[in-house]
């Protein structure tokens, strides 16, 4: 080390810099390491996946997307893996959440922002963080034993009111189980709530204040200057927002398994139980063997590619919406 | 209302009204909706958090002891009694070697990041695939480990669901840790170099220091996710009914995977089971949780 | 809202103008539309300015100058209840429009800002078309049918038109600052305010773009009363037809607060100030 050099000569203390440098640059490289550990175990994911589900993909070709016949053990003639039921009930499910999610997390990142006394925004923060820090198996298990039982009622409800009606008669068809797309989607929007939420503030919190100021000196109420200067400024990064809460939605598994009603289903009935991509996965899973467990695989990857695409295509949503609001502040 | 010294003697400029009533009733109605929008959306918040911790308090209350936190699962669902010992065990042991594995490498990703890479397009790839990372399914995590572990050492294990873990705990602690780091002042790093330290040196005596409550406070939230995560549990370690604390020889298991197993079954006794393992697994996310908070909020009044 | 052709008599004589000029005196040839009364605004326990009171003359601008820190834009944004979002602002004494306080408990913000408008430091203009920003005021005060023409009406007044009538659905972003500060009052005098309140208008232009809008505000005290906060003392004394100095003070406490030293004709205070501190300050400045 430098410091500690005894010789009289100050040049060869410069010149020390040969080995010390070297410490510098294992440690730079051991940094860089960890970081690219990331990509090697997206890269991993990828390859061992694919790898692994081939024997399914190249039985069933193309059809194991297009098939909604899943049938692992038949009778007679050769297993069926089409994932398009399970997919189905993915994007349903998925769907669901977002109705309801959506709507709630941009009232309350609105309440954060704009609406909410000082004393109450750290209690209102709280709920949210509270909310993220529940784990989803015990929303599931909320939902498959408490909210299901109680909605039955509720759903059978809305089907005798709206059964008649064209369009929702077959939304709100007749209901059997409370465990079904509906209670999955609204287990589901409670658990997407707390990141589109905590991304949505973020968004409007960026806002500058002098587009605020300009709405209200202009004579605008409250809800005008979040409609005229709030709104605008941040359609794209909550747009990013809600496609990560899709993300999260499409891959949750656990919570899903329990409250969907595991039925290899297509139907536009809500009311009716079906199956998700990830929830078939950790159902079958521990059962299966050979092209079976190859199939359940193949819905992994699946569900990788397209988790993946949506978070990359959110994530340079918003960082592009960020970078915009930062460009116009400065 | 007191009159002013000159009013305005210009009659089309005069004194307008500026009361509430002056405001069109649409707009007022527009207004009060929105706002009451607003107010409903906490609420619809606030409900289902507060009915899901009072069923967990309320049902899980009902059959927590100490039996129960020191007994074996019993290997029939329909039987009484027994407890949930062995995945609390689980629990413990397979999170903590997986933040043991995850903390370290994480705040060395970050160190990449916020000191190394900066603004570089390696750099910058990174981050945006640490942040994709984080919205991989954690079932998919788990099959990843089944077949790149599990398959090649032959067996399910704790250590398995240790790694699938470690996987998913690794973006979060990258992420919240390069956060931390860039907190810290200029001024600190320049000092440091100003008295002749290596850059490796600075980092680690100067920088890290510097951040660590804030790193130990998000690695701890990472830590209470990745305790509640259950679909990589199921597929990469199996289960077992009594404690098993080699994490590196034969089957374990894990809170979540047992509320799992549990709440899907018809017998109450399963059920009474999962609602207390529930509230178990509650107690330490939440625990995990709180000590984050306090060592953020702590950390936050020696920013000032 | 309609508004009388301002009775020509009333205008003010390019003389008023000059610095070193005198008119008549406070309050005589023209009729207060504001009036402030011990005004005091506090940030939580910090009063920030202490009892100030000052007229504002109708269809006259009135400056208010002084070191940076001494209040003046914290005054300005009582006049138009801009400091009701800040969390812990408040505000003591009246500000009286037409003789009502705006501070009276039945008084709706909303409606004191749709008479006084306020024009801000650094141009702000909505993430919109241009037609869209000068249209936004007009849309959510439910003004329906014309809107082109009051468009068209607001961007003339704001000397704007002719640079953008092309270009209406362009956005207002891709305007120079200048122009984009036009745009803001052009937005601002769309819903017809009775009093324009600037906040260091010019401190984000260049001198042609100042320019610009200092000729502008001459134009619009025809049908509009404008109070304008400058650091910029040339400005005061081009613009303005009175003007009040407010300084920063340090109490016995030793806690600053802006207040209002003198408050005179615009002529009147640079030549011949009544305060010795008025004085210092502008000699100091002027040299």
């Amino acid at each position: 080390m430098t410091l500690t050099n005894k010789s009289p000569d100050p040049r060869s203390a410069l010149a020390q810099r040969g080995r010390s440098a070297l410490g510098d640059r294992v440690f730079s490289w051991w940094t860089l390491g960890t970081g690219l550990l990331v990509l090697a175990i997206l890269g991993l994911i990828l390859i061992t996946t694919v790898r692994e589900a081939w024997p399914a993909f190249d039985a069933m070709g193309f059809r194991f997307i297009t098939e909604r016949v899943w049938d692992p053990n038949p009778a007679t003639g050769d297993a069926i893996f089409g994932a398009l039921s399970f997919a189905y009930g993915t994007a349903i499910s998925s769907l669901i959440a977002l109705l309801f999610a959506v709507p709630v997390s941009v009232g309350i990142a609105l309440f954060l922002t704009e609406l909410a006394p000082r004393r109450l925004r750290g209690p209102a923060v709280t709920v949210i963080d509270l909310l993220a820090a529940v784990p989803s198996v015990v929303f599931g298990l909320w939902g498959i034993l408490v909210v299901g039982p109680a909605l039955v009622p509720v759903y059978q409800w809305i089907h005798d009111v709206f059964g008649g009606v064209p369009v929702l008669g077959s939304l709100f068809g007749p209901v059997t189980t409370g465990r079904n797309f509906m209670t999955a989607g609204l287990i589901l929007a409670i658990m997407v709530t707390p990141i589109i939420t905590s991304i949505t503030r973020e968004v409007f919190s960026t806002v500058p204040r002098a587009d605020k100021d300009a709405a209200l000196a202009l004579g605008a109420t409250r809800w005008e200057m979040i409609r005229g200067a709030v709104f605008p400024h941040s359609f794209g990064g909550v747009v990013g927002a809600v496609m990560l809460g899709l993300g999260r939605a499409m891959g949750e598994t656990i919570a899903v398994a329990l409250v969907i009603g595991g039925a290899t289903n297509i139907t536009a009935n809500l009311f009716a139980p079906g199956n998700s991509m990830a929830a078939v996965i950790v159902q079958q899973f521990g059962e299966s063997t050979g092209t079976f467990t190859a199939a359940l695989i193949g819905l992994g990857v699946v569900l990788f590619a397209m988790t993946v695409l949506i978070n990359v295509l959110a994530q340079v949503i918003v960082r592009r919406a960020e970078a915009r609001m930062k460009g116009s502040v400065a | 209302m007191t009159a002013t010294a000159s009013p305005a003697t210009r009659s089309a400029a005069g004194a307008p009204d500026l009361t509430r009533a002056a405001l069109s009733g649409r707009r007022r109605f527009t207004n009060h909706l929105a706002t009451a929008a607003i107010w409903l959306a906490v609420l619809l918040a606030v409900v289902p958090l507060a009915l899901v911790i009072y069923e967990v308090v309320a049902k899980g209350g009902g059959v927590m002891n100490m039996s129960f936190l020191t007994e074996d699962i019993p290997n029939s669902y329909r039987r009484d009694g027994g407890g949930m010992a062995p995945a609390i065990v689980g629990t413990l042991l397979i999170t903590g070697a997986a933040a043991l594995m995850a903390i370290p490498l994480g705040v060395f990703g970050a160190i990449y990041l916020n000191e190394y890479g900066k603004q570089r397009p390696l750099a910058r790839v990174i981050r945006l695939m640490a942040d994709v990372m984080t919205g991989v399914p954690s079932i998919v995590m788990g099959l990843f480990i089944y077949i790149s572990w599990v398959l090649l050492v032959g067996q399910q294990t704790g250590f398995a669901g240790a790694l699938a873990l470690a996987c998913l705990m690794l973006p979060v602690v990258i992420r919240s840790s390069e956060e931390m780091l860039r907190l810290v002042p200029d001024e600190l790093r320049q000092a440091s170099m100003a008295l002749g330290a290596r850059k490796w040196k600075t980092t680690l005596t100067v920088v890290l220091p510097a951040a660590i409550s804030g790193i130990t406070s998000g690695s701890l939230l990472a830590v209470a996710r990745a305790a509640g995560e259950t679909a990589p549990i199921i597929i990469v370690t199996g289960i077992v009914f009594s404690p098993n604390v080699n994490l590196f020889d034969g089957f374990n298991t894990a809170l979540p995977a047992q509320i799992f197993r549990n709440a899907s079954q018809p017998f109450e006794a399963a059920q009474d089971r999962a609602w207390g393992a529930a509230l178990t697994l509650i107690v330490i996310v939440l625990g995990f949780t709180i000590i984050a908070r306090l060592i953020s909020s702590r950390f936050a009044i020696k920013e000032r | 809202m309609a508004r009388n052709e301002t009775d020509l008599s009333t205008r003010p004589s390019v003389a008023v103008h000059t610095p070193g000029v005198t008119a008549s005196g406070v309050g005589t040839d023209s009729a207060s539309v504001m009036q402030l009364r011990d005004v005091s605004v506090y940030y939580g326990n910090y009063e920030a300015v202490r009892g100030t009171s000052m007229p504002i003359q109708q269809n006259q601008v009135t400056a208010m100058i002084g070191p940076s820190g001494c209040g003046k834009s914290t005054v300005l944004r009582a006049l138009n209840r801009m400091n009701d979002p800040i969390p812990g602002a408040r505000v003591s004494g009246e500000v009286l429009f037409h003789g009502q306080d705006l501070y009276a408990k039945d008084v709706d913000p909303i409606q004191v800002r749709r008479q006084i408008g306020m024009v801000f430091q650094k141009p702000n203009p909505f993430p919109k078309s241009i037609y869209d920003n000068v249209a936004y005021g007009l849309r959510i005060n439910g003004i329906k049918g014309r809107l082109d023409d009051h468009v068209e009406e607001a961007l003339t007044k704001a000397a704007l038109w002719d640079e953008v009538k092309d270009k209406l659905r362009k956005s207002a972003l891709a305007l120079s600052g200048g122009q984009q500060q036009r745009l803001c009052i052009a937005r601002t005098i769309a819903v017809k305010p009775q009093v324009i309140l600037m906040d260091e208008p010019c401190s984000a232009l260049d001198p042609i773009a100042t320019a610009k809008i200092e000729d502008l505000m001459f134009e619009l005290t025809n049908d509009y009363t404008i109070v304008i906060v400058t650091h910029n003392m040339q400005q005061a004394a081009r613009v303005s037809h009175y003007t009040a100095f407010f300084t920063a003070e340090v109490d016995d406490q030793q806690v600053r607060h802006g207040r209002l030293v003198e408050f005179s004709q615009t002529g009147k205070l640079f030549t011949n100030p009544a305060d010795k501190r008025t004085e210092d300050y502008i000699t100091g400045r002027f040299g």
